[in-house]
């Protein structure tokens, strides 16, 4: 086995040390700094994986400490894993760099170095539920990523922002107690945990009618728990205030990254271990459907109504994660790959918006309504450039990555039956709602240029985070072809 | 019908606490109630898992005069599959209990109505 191959099994591994040795309480600017370069490595290392295992064009399960299949624990690696393993290092990288200022502002010196060890959890925790290939350990790896994400929203230790933590937290725990009941009862049904061995009972069960109704309520159970943790209508009530309160760097680390690990799992579930012509069967992706649908609208519908302007971030990813939800409610290869491509997208838009969000309310006196940002770009233009960049992404400009997205779910829905009218008319509606708010904010922002003042400190952190990120969101929009046929070939081999 | 639900009493007991448990996570306002709520949520599915890896007349597997025939044993997973569950429930429970603390000491209640309601009139 060449060395390379040992890399997904290292970066996790790397993320999970640092996080031990981070809590020993090093002094506050060693502990971010050990996180920016751990997420880095992870980036480069789970790059140089990705070429490799591109190139060579295979899957392949790691086995843990050398025991096989049934007893040991996997991991398997794949073009697909390997891609996304990519971008959620890099972009947690570059989260941690946009919001470097206002992260030592609102985080307790002391803490600091805690606050670090959460963040490597929550890399680790993303990683394992991109790579595992054992049901178990997503289960403790949700719960892992459950745990840090909620302390990462109670960053800033405030009321309002323990409050939204708390509502986080139980909401995810219902989550979690859902997916696990799912998870013994799928157990119960096959006697494995391992995906490949589940894969073949499942494929036996799915043809006894007796068993059907069992498969279907395990499946359901997964979907709802992990439906409830990245926040899928109508479960969605608890991100608007978590994403919004919390520090930027959180913020965007949970409205691009968190809520995409679950997604991923659930790729996991659907493509390799029930299969999608076991998914359609049990019409579990029906209902992903419909809830993917009633969420795409609702969060766009109420982020019109937002003068926050975090809020109304937070809103549009409830809107976005509707779409990822609508890909996989399609049940269909190309409807899949779309919502994984939509899932990548979305990691570097997101993150985009909320940096140069950050920075645009610090260079007007940590304003964050909307009106009190009036004209705030002219103070700091790379973000309101970066804004722009992220706001017509999301709008589905053309050249720009949201658009390719929304090309593909299309694409994808064309033959889904009775799906293709509602999910054309969704993407249309949902664009033109999409566009309702995202461009008054960004006209907002750049009118009425203010009278020349004192120019505001430079933070070259963010400026290169904000470059980073809209060069993501520019090159997924430009390469759209080879990274589409990378993520179909991915779950091909998934 | 009755002879199903004894049957499967282990289940349906499971499938009982387990509404339970998730109803007064969902609706409850007080937010102690709710762990104690998360907690019988887990238990059941531990009940479910426990229950399913249990055969009668067979024992665990734990080698002690040497007798390795697999048939004398049950399957040890489940065990070690509630033992993991028990470890995550326990220290998300510390967790939300640690973060409830803070939130009494920032409001002065537990009662996540109240807490809505002062941080309304205090315009957070």
């Amino acid at each position: 086995m060449p060395f390379v191959r040992n890399l997904p099994y290292l970066c996790i591994f790397l993320c999970m040390l640092s996080a031990i040795l981070l809590s020993l309480g090093p002094k506050a600017k060693f502990a971010y700094w050990t996180a920016v370069c751990v997420s880095a490595v992870c980036a480069a290392a789970s790059l140089l994986f990705l070429v490799h295992i591109a190139k060579s064009d295979t899957a392949f399960a790691f086995t843990m400490g050398k025991f096989p299949a049934p007893f040991g624990n996997e991991i398997k690696g794949g073009p697909l894993q390997g891609l996304f393993a990519t971008v959620f290092s890099l972009v947690m990288c570059l989260c941690l760099l946009g919001g470097k200022t206002e992260l030592f502002e609102d985080v307790d010196e002391k803490k600091m170095g805690l606050a670090c060890v959460m963040l490597c959890m929550v890399l680790a925790s993303l990683l394992v539920l991109s790579y595992t290939n054992d049901i178990f350990t997503g289960y403790v790896f949700v719960e892992i990523g459950t745990v840090a994400a909620c302390a990462l929203v109670m960053l800033k230790d405030s009321g309002p922002t323990l409050a939204a933590t708390v509502r986080y937290l139980f909401l995810s725990l219902l989550g979690s107690g859902m997916f696990l009941f799912g998870v013994v009862l799928l157990y119960a049904l096959t006697g494995h945990l391992l995906m490949p061995q589940l894969t073949a009972a499942v494929a036996a069960l799915a043809g006894d009618s007796a068993q059907r109704p069992l498969l279907a309520l395990s499946l359901g159970l997964m979907t709802a728990g992990l439906g409830v943790k990245s926040a899928m209508f109508p479960f969605h009530r608890w991100l608007p205030d978590a994403h919004s309160s919390a520090t930027t760097t959180s913020s965007a680390v949970l409205s691009g990254l968190v809520v995409k690990g679950y997604a991923v799992l659930l790729v996991l579930l659907y493509v390799r271990v029930f299969t999608l012509d076991t998914v359609r069967s049990l019409r579990v992706n029906d209902a992903v459907f419909i809830l993917g649908f009633a969420g795409m609208i609702l969060g766009s519908v109420r982020a019109i109504y937002e003068t926050h302007i975090k809020r109304m971030l937070a809103w549009s990813t409830v809107a976005q994660l509707g779409y990822v939800f609508m890909g996989f409610g399609l049940g269909t290869a190309e409807g899949v790959a779309a919502a994984c491509f939509q899932i990548l997208i979305h990691a570097f838009a997101k993150p985009l918006l909320f940096v140069s969000a950050g920075r645009l309310s610090a260079v007007s006196g940590h304003e964050k309504q909307l009106s009190a940002l009036r004209g705030s770009a002219w103070r700091a233009p790379l973000a309101g450039l970066g804004f722009g960049v992220g706001a017509l992404s999301m709008v589905g400009i053309p050249l720009f990555g949201g658009f390719a997205a929304k090309t593909g779910l299309g694409l994808g829905a064309l033959d889904g039956g009775m799906k293709v009218a509602a999910a054309l008319g969704g993407l249309a509606l949902s664009s033109v709602l999409n566009a309702l708010y995202y461009l008054p904010a960004l006209i907002n922002l750049w009118s009425e240029r203010p009278a020349e003042a004192a120019r505001p400190a430079r933070d070259r952190c963010c400026t290169l985070s904000v470059l980073l990120l809209a060069a993501g969101v520019l090159a997924l929009g430009l390469c759209f072809k080879p990274v589409m046929d990378l993520i179909v070939r991915g779950l091909e081999l998934l | 019908m009755l002879s199903l639900l004894v049957e499967n009493r282990y289940a349906v007991t499971a499938s009982v606490l387990f509404a339970v448990g998730f109803l007064h996570v969902l609706l409850h306002p007080d937010l102690i109630k709710k762990v104690l709520a998360f907690n019988i949520m887990d238990s059941s599915v531990f009940l479910l898992l426990a229950s399913r890896g249990m055969i009668a007349a067979r024992t665990a597997a734990i080698l002690t005069d040497g007798g390795a025939d697999p048939s004398r044993y049950v399957n040890p997973i489940p065990a070690g599959l509630v033992l993991t569950g028990i470890v995550v429930s326990v220290s998300v429970s510390a967790f939300s209990l640690a973060l409830i603390q803070r939130l009494y000491g920032a409001y002065g209640t537990t009662d996540m109505r109240k807490i809505l309601e002062e941080m309304k009139k205090r315009g957070e």
